[in-house]
């Protein structure tokens, strides 16, 4: 069939697309996610959490269909990175996904009963289901820039030779620390947003300056790690873009330093790194100034820019296997097929900016400020 | 060769997480169309009394939904985690009603459902009215999705494997949309959400009727719930699941199984009314039969016969030889992608790759499968019969107790003799009843698809992950845990919100918009708006 589109054309769309749906989700659910971590830091007396949690209360859920769809996505246009990563991280993902159970049940069921006890606990549901998820994504992502123990067999049948342990390497923890800084900024960031003056906020942006300079500090050493701790690799063969998705007719090799070639390649791409400095600097000074907007704005432009360095330093690669290079997954070779990433791009088309534009009227309705003040009125809020 | 033990241990935790999400889902499905149905007799009457009953369903559909949508996202995952290779092969078509289903259905809902709960003081009447229904909308467009993918495994219509990337990939979309598999379950679910949430309306305000308790907001409940559900059974009864079941040899068998029909009758054949069927034996003793009942429903016409069990595991006998040949001729593509002759044998025989894909059970080249191997292989193609026997007749047989119910309920209603007592401890003890039914029914259609993951296609054994039985207990025990006790928090919750009844909030929350100043007003409410 003739598609409008060529197949090479439509495997970048996508890989753009999954760092979009990505970002997304950092940029949404991650301030829902930094919210839980800092909960039971920031606020001490019941009404002081409730308030905190009426900051994301009425969206979370909506933000947190960005992961779902990112799952969705990844099964639908990259199969393979589907197949691969969740069965080879498998313990990893059964964490992730507890907590995220955790988390909705939490939200929802917390204030329905009045005692202490109860109500503490789910607050500490909160916390586990916005601290694991976020520590995990990270160590993830630090896993990918290693690469993953897995190989292919002749079927294409993936086998993973690590362990939940092994996930845990000095360079992907640091990964997922800053993951973590990162997003209990972007939720302290929120926080100055949708929080109304006063000790809670207070503490918040106190959390928020810890995590900004954290945030800063974790991501330079991140980037020293790549260029100078071996990590990285590179195509050895020539590469069709419009060829099948079958990992195995291509050849590929471990590089130390590779990671950094596309920014020699195509110096525009240095943005995305620096975006990811300058964002926390700015949010730094947000939060000093008192300045909601250069706060969110500012952990925005971090979470961008700190998501994007990962994907730009290692295009085309988005599975690198450690084990057995040639099994590793890239832009070029573990797409869908041409008609399902064509069809696919119709209904993102069609469907995402209806998505945006319900989400955008949603925020608008629920503006304004969460208090403790208004608890006491309306029965909703409880 | 493959691990059995992990493959068992992949379904158990698939039937085990898949069950629990859907003891949450039908009343999801049905009682968001029921909340848009009662904020709606209060947009259009202005009524406070249509507000308490909208809010107070609305408390238990949240806590509800929400289990819905945290067990949801582990069925989202859960086909990388242990289907790995089931994920790689279907991907190409499997993974985008997923996808879609997120964008189109799952957005909406869940953007939508937090203004449900939060916005009551934010909005106009009208616009919360169409915050409610964009979630039922979505919650409903939600399982659209989920059933096309789940109609695709059962009838996989649309793609062919490609040998150059060892996996399915779509070739008409539009027939993996319009399969006519998948529309007869959209059907079939959603009208069982919707007898699944009437009965829970039906059963909980007729437990305040026995009580005496919020009668009038009890009486109105109960008339929407009865008009809803017997609409929603008559739905779920008469657009069954039957009119895919002509269609592939796998939908055949799984017809043949459930009715324990062994042999080829001549038309129209006859229904087995009850029995007990043996696998061992292969016939059904102390059958009962009626005559004519299942060439009728099965084949919508007289004259055609419904094949039986030994005529279908004869065909697939055929169609495993001829798998032998495509799988050969799919090895030499693969030693060498340009060699045209082993192409041309394995387009002829490419239809049947995955019967040849059976014998991985048993032997790791079928090639080297002996004519006895590729009869006991083909006897495999049988679902467990008395399983599927007796699924079929509990879920059948509830599923005409509803109608029975509602249309009682209905008629009692019209007459105004809500407070009937037999009915109403009836309409107490049948809450269970639709959950049962409903987890039958999907035990049916799940367990009837075996030994297939996609039907023809892949074999449930080839498609787990490469993972280890330490890991599967793992989390086998891990969700056990947390859904076990998620499971008894939620059901507590449930009985507490119920216990306090719709008017608490009210006493709790004086200022809450429709609550006369008068402090006692809320025990009175139901008898003024009754007047």
């Amino acid at each position: 069939m003739d598609l409008p589109l060529d197949f090479a054309t439509l495997r970048l769309i996508w890989w753009g697309l999954l760092g979009v749906l990505l970002i997304a989700f950092a940029l949404t659910d991650g301030f829902d996610l930094g919210v839980g971590a800092l909960l039971p830091f920031v606020a001490r007396t019941d009404e002081e959490r409730r308030m905190v949690i009426n900051t994301v209360g009425a969206t979370w859920e909506g933000n947190q269909v960005w992961f779902i769809l990112g799952g969705g996505a990844i099964f639908a246009a990259w199969p393979f990175v589907y197949a691969v990563s969740f069965s080879g991280f498998y313990l990893a993902m059964f964490l992730v996904l507890s907590a995220l159970i955790l988390r909705p049940v939490s939200f929802k069921y917390r204030s329905k009963r009045p005692s202490r006890t109860w109500r503490s606990l789910w607050d500490w549901g909160l916390f586990i289901g916005g601290f694991v998820p976020a520590l995990v994504f990270g160590v993830a992502v630090g896993n990918v820039l290693l690469g993953a123990p897995f190989r292919l067999d002749g079927d294409l049948r993936s086998f993973y030779e690590g362990h939940l342990i092994g996930l845990f390497t000095p360079f992907s923890l640091l990964a997922g620390l800053l993951s973590v800084a990162m997003l209990v900024l972007h939720g302290a960031a929120w926080l100055s947003v949708k929080a109304e003056e006063g000790p809670v906020l207070d503490r918040a942006r106190r959390f928020g300056t810890i995590a900004a300079v954290a945030a800063l500090v974790l991501f330079a050493a991140g980037g020293l790690y790549v260029a100078y701790g071996g990590l990285g690799y590179r195509i050895t063969s020539p590469i069709d873009v419009n060829g099948f998705s079958n990992p195995l007719r291509s050849t590929v090799e471990a590089a130390p330093g590779a990671w950094l070639d596309n920014y020699g390649r195509y110096p525009w791409m240095l943005i995305a790194p620096a975006l990811g400095f300058l964002g926390a600097a700015v949010a730094l000074v947000g939060l000093w100034r008192r300045s909601a907007a250069l706060a969110f704005g500012g952990s925005s432009g971090s979470t961008v820019g700190i998501i994007s360095t990962v994907g730009l330093s290692m295009f085309p690669f988005i599975l690198p296997s450690s084990i057995n290079p040639v099994s590793s997954l890239t832009v070029w070779n573990a797409s869908s097929s041409h008609l399902t990433l064509f069809i696919m791009l119709l209904c993102t088309v069609v469907f995402l900016p209806l998505v945006l534009l319900y989400t955008a009227w949603v925020y608008k309705v629920l503006w304004g400020r969460s208090s403790t003040g208004a608890l006491k009125t309306n029965p909703d809020l409880y | 060769m493959i691990d059995l033990a992990v493959v068992d241990l992949s379904r158990l935790q698939f039937a085990l997480t898949a069950l629990y999400h859907f003891l949450f889902v039908p009343l999801t499905l049905g009682l968001s169309f029921m909340l848009v149905i009662m904020e709606s007799i209060y947009v259009m009457t202005r009524r406070p009394i249509w507000r308490t009953i909208t809010r107070f369903w609305g408390v238990l559909f949240g806590i509800n939904f929400v289990l819905g949508v945290a067990t949801g996202i582990t069925m989202e995952f859960q086909f990388g985690m242990n289907w790995s290779y089931y994920s790689h092969y279907v991907g190409d078509i499997f993974g985008a009603p997923l996808a879609i289903e997120g964008l189109m259905a799952f957005f909406l809902e869940a953007t939508f459902v937090g203004l449900m709960f939060f916005g009551w003081d934010k909005l106009k009447p009208h616009a919360h009215l169409f915050v409610t229904f964009m979630v039922a909308l979505g919650t409903n467009l939600s399982a659209l999705w989920i059933l096309i993918a789940n109609g695709w495994m059962q009838n996989p219509v649309g793609a062919a494997f490609n040998p150059d990337t060892m996996r399915m990939e779509v070739t008409d979309f539009m027939a993996v949309l319009f399969n006519p598999v998948a529309q007869a379950k959209f059907v079939h679910t959603v009208s069982a959400g919707y007898v699944c949430a009437s009965v829970f309306v039906l059963g909980v305000s007729a437990f305040y009727l026995l009580r005496g308790r919020h009668v009038g907001f009890a009486k109105r409940s109960m008339t929407v719930a009865s008009a809803f559900g017997l609409a929603a059974s008559l739905s779920v009864v008469v657009l069954g699941d039957q009119s895919g079941y002509a269609l592939t040899d796998n939908q055949k068998m799984k017809l043949a199984a459930l009715e324990a029909m062994w042999r080829t009758e001549p038309a129209p054949a006859g229904l087995t009314l009850i029995g007990i069927p043996s696998m061992k034996d292969r016939e059904t003793h102390f059958g009962v039969h009626v005559p004519w009942v299942m060439g009728l429903i099965a084949t919508r016409t007289i004259d055609k016969p419904v094949e039986g069990i030994f005529e279908l595991v004869a065909t697939a006998e055929d169609r495993i030889e001829s798998g032998v040949i495509a799988y050969d001729a799919l090895e030499k593509v693969k030693a060498d992608p340009a060699d045209p002759v082993a192409r041309g044998v394995f387009e002829t025989h490419r239809r049947d790759l995955g019967y040849g894909l059976l014998l991985k059970r048993h032997v790791a080249d079928p090639r080297q499968a002996s004519p006895a191997l590729i009869q006991q292989t083909a006897w495999e193609t049988v679902p467990n019969v008395p399983a599927l026997f007796w699924s079929f007749r509990i879920m059948a047989g509830v599923g005409m107790f509803m109608i029975a119910l509602f249309a009682t309920a209905f008629v009692l209603c019209t007459l105004r003799k809500h407070q009937t007592r037999w009915f109403l401890r009836l309409a107490v003890l049948s809450i269970p009843l639709p959950w049962i039914a409903i987890e039958f029914g999907w035990i049916l259609a799940e367990f009837g698809r075996q030994p297939w993951a996609v039907e023809g296609v892949l074999p449930t054994f080839l498609g787990a992950s490469s993972l280890t039985v330490a890991q599967l207990w793992a989390t086998i025990v891990g969700f056990t845990l947390l859904y076990g006790a998620l499971a008894v928090v939620e059901v507590r919750l449930m009985l507490h919100a119920i216990k306090k009844g719709p008017f608490h909030e009210q006493q709790t929350f004086e200022t809450a918009p429709d609550t006369p100043s008068d402090p006692s007003a809320g025990a009175r409410a139901p008898a003024a708006a009754v007047a």
